[in-house]
C-alpha cells in the first residue's frame, strides 16, 4: 500500500523532504553523545545546561503537590494541629531517650576503637531536601531532589531518610540533583548482616521495596528479620546505616547461593523528604566541605553507576 | 497552509512539546506507570505528519535531549530514538496522511515500537534488562490513543493556524 502512494509528487505537500544526510548526521551525533556520556561521564556542563532548561517542567509537575501541601497546612484545623503537636512531642521524647543511649554508646565505641587503634568515623552532617514529585524513566529508580550543587550537593553523596539509606546522588545539577535509589536495578551497596557481621552485597531489583542479596551461601547464618546495615566498605556509603530487613531466606541445595531478599528499610515508595549526608571527615578521594557554595570540584570522580 | 506568511504558531508547537514533557514525568501511581503514553514521540509523529516542513529530525533531536535530561537517561538515548521515529514518519508521511484512522494506528504502533526498541537496545547494552517484557505496553497504549490525540492536535492546529 505504501508503494502505490509514493509515486505522487512530493512537492504538493512538503517543501522539505527528510534529508537522509541530515538524519544520518543526527543519528551519529546521538550515538557519539551516548558513547561519550557513558564512557567518560564528562558531559556535566551539557547535562547541567539541559537540566536548567527542563527545570521549569519539573517545577510545573511538582506544583500541584506543593500547592496541595500548602493548602493542607493553611486549612488544617486547630484540633489536627494540636494532635500532631502532641504526637511529634512524644516522638521527640522517644528519640531523645534513644539519643541519650547513643551518646553513651558512641563514647564507649570510641574508647574501644581507641584501644584497638582503629579509626572509623561516626557522625556527620545532614540537611533536608524535598523529592520533586516527578516520574522519571519507568525502568529505573531515580528521583529528583530540590537541592543542587549550589547547596553543596556532590555526586556520590549519600541520601538517607528517617529509616535508612535511600540511595546516592548520581548527578548534581546547579538547582536540583538526581538520586539513584538503592533499589535501582543497576545499583549495589556493600552491606553486612547486623546480627552476625556477615558481609555481602545488596543489589537493586525491579521492585521499589525489595533488594536482592544474591551472594549469600546456603550455609550462612541468616534469618528472616535480620537487619542489614551498610558496611561502609566501598567507601561510598557511610557504615552502620540500615539498608533493609531480610524478608526471605530460602536455601536451594542445587544452587551455590541461597535466595535472599530484603525489604528496604528506607521508605522509598512514599517519602517526600530525604536527608543529604555529609560525612564528618571527607574521605580521601572526596569533595570539599559543603558550605562554600562553589560549584562541584572538577576532579571529583565520576560516579555514574547506572550506565 | 499558507507558505508565504512568516512561520505561524511556533509557540503552539513549543507548547505542545512542553505539555508532552510535563505529561512524561507527571507522577502516576506505580501500576499506571507502564500505561503512560509516550507523549513526546506521539507529538513528534503528529507534527512530522502534518507539518513536515517545520518539524523534523532537528526538532526530534532537541526534544529527545530534553527528555534525556528530564528522565535521567543517557544523553542521546531518547534523541536517537526520536530522530529515527521522525525520519521514518517523514518518509511515510504522504501515505499515512490519507490512511483511515485504524491504519494510522497501526503505523503509529510500528513507529512507537521502533522508538521502544531503540531505548530497549540501548538500555540492554547498559545492562538494564529487568522488566523488559513490559516495555511493549507503552507503545500499545499510545497507539490506541492516537485517534484522540490526532483530533485534539488537528483542532489546535486549525484553531491557531499553525502552518
Amino acid at each position: 500500500m505504501a508503494v502505490l502512494r509514493r509515486q505522487r509528487s512530493p512537492q504538493l505537500f512538503s517543501s522539505r523532504p527528510a534529508g537522509a544526510l541530515r538524519t544520518l548526521l543526527f543519528i551519529a551525533l546521538s550515538i557519539m553523545l551516548m558513547v561519550y556520556d557513558h564512557q567518560t561521564g564528562r558531559l556535566k556542563q551539557m547535562h547541567a545546561a539541559l537540566a536548567t532548561v527542563v527545570w521549569p517542567v519539573q517545577v510545573i509537575v511538582d506544583a500541584p503537590h506543593s500547592l496541595l501541601n500548602w493548602a493542607e497546612q493553611k486549612i488544617a484545623t486547630h484540633r489536627a494541629l494540636v494532635d500532631e503537636n502532641a504526637q511529634l512531642k512524644s516522638q521527640l521524647l522517644q528519640a531523645n531517650v534513644s539519643l541519650q543511649q547513643l551518646a553513651a554508646l558512641q563514647q564507649e565505641n570510641e574508647r574501644l576503637r581507641n584501644l584497638m587503634q582503629a579509626t572509623a568515623q561516626m557522625g556527620g552532617r545532614v540537611s533536608v531536601a524535598s523529592i520533586l514529585s516527578a516520574d522519571l524513566d519507568p525502568f529505573r529508580h531515580l528521583v529528583v531532589i530540590d537541592k543542587g550543587s549550589h547547596d553543596g550537593v556532590y555526586e556520590g553523596q549519600t541520601v538517607l531518610d528517617a529509616y535508612g539509606i535511600v540511595g546516592e546522588v548520581t548527578r548534581a545539577d546547579p538547582l536540583a540533583s538526581e538520586v539513584t535509589l538503592i533499589s535501582d536495578p543497576g545499583q549495589a551497596i556493600q552491606v553486612e548482616v547486623n546480627r552476625t557481621g556477615l558481609r555481602t552485597l545488596a543489589v537493586g531489583s525491579a521492585d521499589l521495596t525489595q533488594l536482592a542479596l544474591p551472594y549469600i551461601t546456603n550455609n550462612a547464618d541468616v534469618k528472616q528479620g535480620d537487619l542489614v546495615v551498610s558496611s561502609g566498605l566501598g567507601g561510598r556509603y557511610p557504615a552502620g546505616y540500615p539498608v533493609g530487613v531480610v524478608s526471605q531466606f530460602e536455601r536451594d541445595p542445587a544452587e551455590p547461593f541461597a535466595h535472599v531478599n530484603a525489604r528496604t528499610a528506607a521508605d522509598l515508595n512514599h517519602g517526600h523528604e530525604v536527608l543529604l549526608y555529609w560525612p564528618a571527615q571527607a574521605p580521601p578521594t572526596s569533595e570539599l566541605p559543603p558550605k562554600p557554595a562553589t560549584a562541584l570540584k572538577p576532579g571529583a570522580k565520576p560516579v555514574r553507576k547506572k550506565p | 497552509m499558507s507558505d508565504f506568511t512568516p512561520p505561524r504558531g511556533v509557540w503552539i508547537i513549543a507548547a505542545s512539546y512542553l505539555t508532552a514533557l510535563v505529561l512524561t514525568v507527571w507522577p502516576l501511581p506505580g501500576w499506571a506507570e507502564l500505561l503512560r503514553p509516550v507523549w513526546v514521540p506521539l507529538i513528534t509523529i503528529y507534527w512530522c505528519l502534518w507539518l513536515p516542513q517545520r518539524v523534523g529530525v532537528i526538532t526530534a533531536f532537541v526534544a529527545g535531549l530534553l527528555v534525556d535530561a528530564l528522565s535521567g537517561t543517557l544523553l542521546g538515548e531518547h534523541a536517537l530514538a526520536l530522530v529515527l521515529v521522525a525520519w521514518a514518519t517523514l518518509w511515510l508521511h504522504l501515505q499515512v496522511r490519507v490512511f483511515p484512522w485504524w491504519q494510522q494506528c497501526v503505523v503509529v504502533l510500528g513507529l512507537l515500537t521502533l522508538n521502544a526498541f531503540v531505548l530497549f537496545w540501548v538500555d540492554g547494552m547498559l545492562g538494564y534488562t529487568l522488566g523488559t517484557s513490559l516495555r511493549w505496553m507503552p507503545p500499545l497504549v499510545s497507539a490506541l490513543l492516537w485517534p484522540w490525540i490526532m483530533q485534539v492536535m488537528s483542532r489546535l492546529q486549525q484553531r491557531y493556524h499553525v502552518g
